[in-house]
């Protein structure tokens, strides 16, 4: 298709007076895996909101494969084929692992009801690796596994673009590299990937490209590499003494 | 004149309903439950204030200050023994379990007192006073002065003491505040004391004026619904705006619309704040 | 869900030959019985697949039961009055359900239940239509004697009982019951999966409202005389819930077994304690709140042979 999967025009997110989200203007291919960054309280869960539909941007537009979902309410971002994961695991807790992921399958998914999302989704578990707990209760499962699950169930929705809010928090490093595989996996089916990341390392091995928000502004983006030197970026994370100590370094 | 006269008794009025709802917006707002009793307390303050006033003479003013600790006690242990067991249920167990409460006291009152209506009468009388074009009953007016400064009360015991500022804290956030060493589970029961408190102490302030009898019970529960609403949850101002709106929408609308739809008015606008503002007009911060 | 059907079916069948005693005392009490399995079976819906609390039942009861009784007034037929309550009450549920279900937990809850009050003053108020407080009189149905009349009610409440109870167990085991399973574990998680919540709400409003409607018309026509403290009484709304409660809050079967287990408990109580009904009432709800909050079929779950009961 011709154009950019995601669109974001000088979107801008208020709360009262503090603009959380301010005039960001991103543009995201088909098939690239976008990394967002940005010190805390930056903004880019607010973005990620304003893009799924929980939060109606103040100002600009969104577009998503041309089509206009600035306003769209979440169950329909849902259905356009935009999932994203939440920082915060929201299963289904009293659910089977089976029945959380059916309920993404069901709804967002191929729509179908009963037994045909049921096979859908342990293929999906098969996939991240808990086909052999489908039938234990969402909310017995460890934070990792929890990780997986949301994941299960955003492929579930068999999105075009994936949203992956902080899927890294609170793991420990050989669950991270289990999580990492699973994203590179997804890629490779050709999902368009957008991830809100704090560790560096899973931003440099995964992403194409990286884009960088302080305070709601887009202070930068481009190749991985350039941006964790930028001293633009640096200052933000660090402050200014670094970010001259950075410049110097390759200026 | 005559919107003179409808102002000044909505202001009365007003001041008398914040007091009612000052409690119950604290228990709401603070322990997110919503005290079905609140309604069956006050009306048992009132009647506590009426049997003393006939058999001891007692004015009811002092009944006030016999009512605030006994209530108190009776809301304290209440909480401590039934109420905090479920303090994380969902909302619906919390609130048919004081639904539950409130159909064992009211019909207790029922077998009691009966469902005669008993004014509490002052003798001598207090007369009327004149304020300028505004014509006011004393007792109303005293009521009114009694019901400020005991939401006073409650207000700097909020803001100045020790306990309050950790009932303050525990509103805001309750995790918090555990983080930093306030006793959570003492506060909610302090708390509801406090609410129990001002129902059962407003209840002898209302005797004095208004008929009793516990079909009442629900009239003034529901006035505390509608006063939350306006006002907000948990904060003694919110109480008094909620209050004093309620009092002058009940006053005009007892104009246009006739006293015996005062009630259905106040629902009324209790549904329509509710459907433009999901969060009551002064909203709340914390739970939903 | 065929097992469950075939369950259902025998009780009914059974139940269903209560008139053979021929003793007036137990038809009253079968159709009372049946009455509050509406009534609980109806509040399921939204309260327990849902999760709102509504305090709404006594609102539709009393809906029900004077746009029935007024139509019978104006000289419709009964039983084609019955379905006018039952239109009536979906149509109030969808407007209702619209307005009200953004709101969560208390502020819905309390909503919910002030609209009753609402209603009921206003059917006081339009004195011409209703006879206001004074109550108003039903015709009387064609048959004229006393045993067949009650027969004749027994067999319309076990035909709106079986008639909520198929509809709950085709919303159970229904993609509209799967998603207000959603909805009712985690609502905003529904939303980012896909799930027109409104839409669900909604219909599980006007589920929760339009057998309680028929239900009111029905009970109308029963007793002959109605008026507004009678119908729109809120404790309609909270036995439902209790009775939900004392069975098993959300499932197919737990709010019959509550409704037949309450009024077990009621009429006992009745016999017993006249003047303080309504305090034991209050005990039981203390009770069952505070030790059995998952209701009767969550001990039963205990036992093998009912493990799998929905």
């Amino acid at each position: 298709m011709s154009g950019p999967l995601l669109e974001l025009a000088g979107v801008t997110r208020r709360f009262g007076g503090l603009r959380a989200v301010a005039d960001v203007t991103l543009s995201v291919p088909e098939g690239e895996v976008i990394g967002l960054i940005g010190p805390n309280g930056a903004g880019k869960t607010t973005l990620v909101n304003a893009i799924a539909g929980v939060h109606t941007a103040t100002s600009g537009t969104v577009r998503f494969a041309g089509e206009d979902i600035t306003r769209l309410a979440p169950w329909k971002v849902a259905r356009r084929g935009i999932a994203r994961t939440f920082q915060i695991v929201q299963p289904f807790p009293e659910m089977t692992v089976l029945e959380n992921v059916a309920a993404a399958a069901m709804f967002a998914g191929a729509r179908a009801y009963g037994r045909e999302a049921k096979t859908e989704a342990r293929e999906h578990l098969r996939f991240v690796g808990l086909a052999d707990i489908a039938d234990r209760p969402a909310a017995s499962l460890t934070l990792a596994m929890r990780k997986r699950l949301e994941l299960a169930k955003a492929l579930a929705m068999r999105p075009r673009l994936l949203l992956l809010d902080e899927v890294n928090a609170g793991l420990n490093a050989s669950e991270v590299d289990a999580a990492l595989a699973l994203i590179r996996g997804i890629a490779a089916r050709g999902v368009t990937v957008l991830i809100i990341e704090h560790l560096m390392k899973v931003v440099l091995s995964l992403c194409s490209r990286i884009v960088v928000l302080h305070h709601g502004v887009l202070i930068a983006q481009g190749d991985p590499q350039a941006i964790i030197r930028d001293s633009r970026v640096v200052q933000a994370y660090l402050g200014r003494r670094y970010a001259a100590g950075a410049e110097g370094e390759h200026g | 004149m005559l919107w003179l006269q409808i102002l000044a008794n909505g202001l009365v009025l007003g001041g008398l309903y914040a007091c009612i709802a000052a409690g119950f917006s604290l228990v709401w707002g603070v322990l997110n439950v919503i005290n079905i009793l609140h309604g069956s307390f006050i009306v048992l303050g009132g009647y506590l204030a009426f049997y003393l006033h006939m058999h001891f003479g007692v004015h009811p003013f002092v009944s006030i200050l016999l009512a605030a600790p006994l209530f108190f006690a009776l809301g304290y242990a209440l909480q401590r023994s039934m109420i905090n067991r479920m303090i994380a249920a969902p909302v619906l167990l919390t609130l048919t379990l004081t639904f539950g409460l409130d159909l064992m006291l009211s019909n207790a009152m029922l077998t009691a007192f009966t469902a005669d209506f008993r004014k509490l009468i002052l003798d001598p009388p207090l007369g009327i006073v004149s304020l300028g074009p505004v014509v006011l009953p004393v007792d109303r007016l005293l009521a009114m002065v009694l019901a400020l400064a005991l939401t006073g009360l409650l207000y700097l015991l909020l803001s100045r003491s020790r306990i309050g500022r950790a009932i303050v804290a525990v509103r805001m956030d309750r995790e918090a505040a555990s983080l930093m060493g306030v006793d959570v589970k003492g506060v909610y029961a302090i708390t509801f004391g406090l609410g129990a408190l001002m129902a059962g102490a407003s209840g002898p302030l209302l005797a004095m004026i208004f008929p009793i009898s516990p079909l009442t019970g629900p009239v003034y529960l529901g006035k505390a619904f509608v006063i939350c609403v306006l006002g907000g949850l948990g904060s003694v101002p919110g109480a008094m705006i909620g209050g004093l709106a309620l009092g002058l929408v009940e006053s005009f609308g007892a104009l246009w619309f006739g006293s015996e739809h005062a009630t259905t008015l106040s629902f009324v606008l209790l549904i329509v704040v509710l459907l433009v503002r999901p969060e009551g007009l002064l909203g709340r911060k914390g739970y939903a | 869900m065929k097992r469950d059907a075939l369950i259902a079916v025998a009780v009914f069948a059974l139940v269903a030959l209560a008139p053979l005693t021929g003793e007036s005392y137990w038809l009253r009490l079968g159709t009372t019985m049946l009455m509050y399995g509406v009534l609980a079976m109806s509040w399921n819906f939204i309260g327990g697949m849902a999760g709102y609390p509504s305090f709404a039942v006594a609102a539709f009861f009393g809906l029900g039961a004077y746009t029935g009784a007024v139509a019978q007034k104006l000289g419709v037929a009964m039983g084609s009055a019955w379905s006018l309550s039952g239109l009536a009450a979906l149509a109030f549920a969808a407007l209702l359900g619209v307005a009200l279900l953004r709101l969560r937990g208390h502020y819905f809850a309390i909503a919910s239940l002030v609209v009753a009050e609402v209603l009921r003053e206003t059917v006081n108020s339009a004195t011409d239509l209703t006879g206001g407080g004074m109550g108003l009189n039903l015709p009387i149905p064609a048959m004229r004697s006393v045993e067949a009349q009650a027969v004749f009610f027994f067999y319309a409440m076990l035909g709106l009982a079986a008639l909520t109870f198929a509809a709950s167990l085709l919303t159970r085991y229904s993609k509209l019951g799967f998603g207000l399973r959603c909805i009712q574990q985690n609502e905003s998680a529904a939303d980012m999966l896909g799930v027109n919540t409104t839409l669900y709400k909604v219909a599980a409003f006007m589920l929760s409202g339009v057998f309680v409607g028929i239900a009111g018309a029905v009970y109308a026509s029963w007793v002959h005389y109605i008026e507004p403290p009678d119908v729109f009484d809120v404790l309609y709304s909270v036995k439902a819930i209790v009775m939900a409660l004392l069975g098993g809050v959300g499932s197919v079967f737990g709010p019959l077994l509550g409704a037949v287990v309450f009024l077990g408990l009621e009429e006992l109580v009745w016999r017993k304690f006249l003047e303080v009904h309504t305090g034991v009432l209050g005990l039981l709800i203390v009770l069952l709140v505070m030790f059995l909050p998952k209701g009767l079929l969550s001990l039963s779950r205990r036992l093998p042979w009912a493990r799998r009961l929905p």
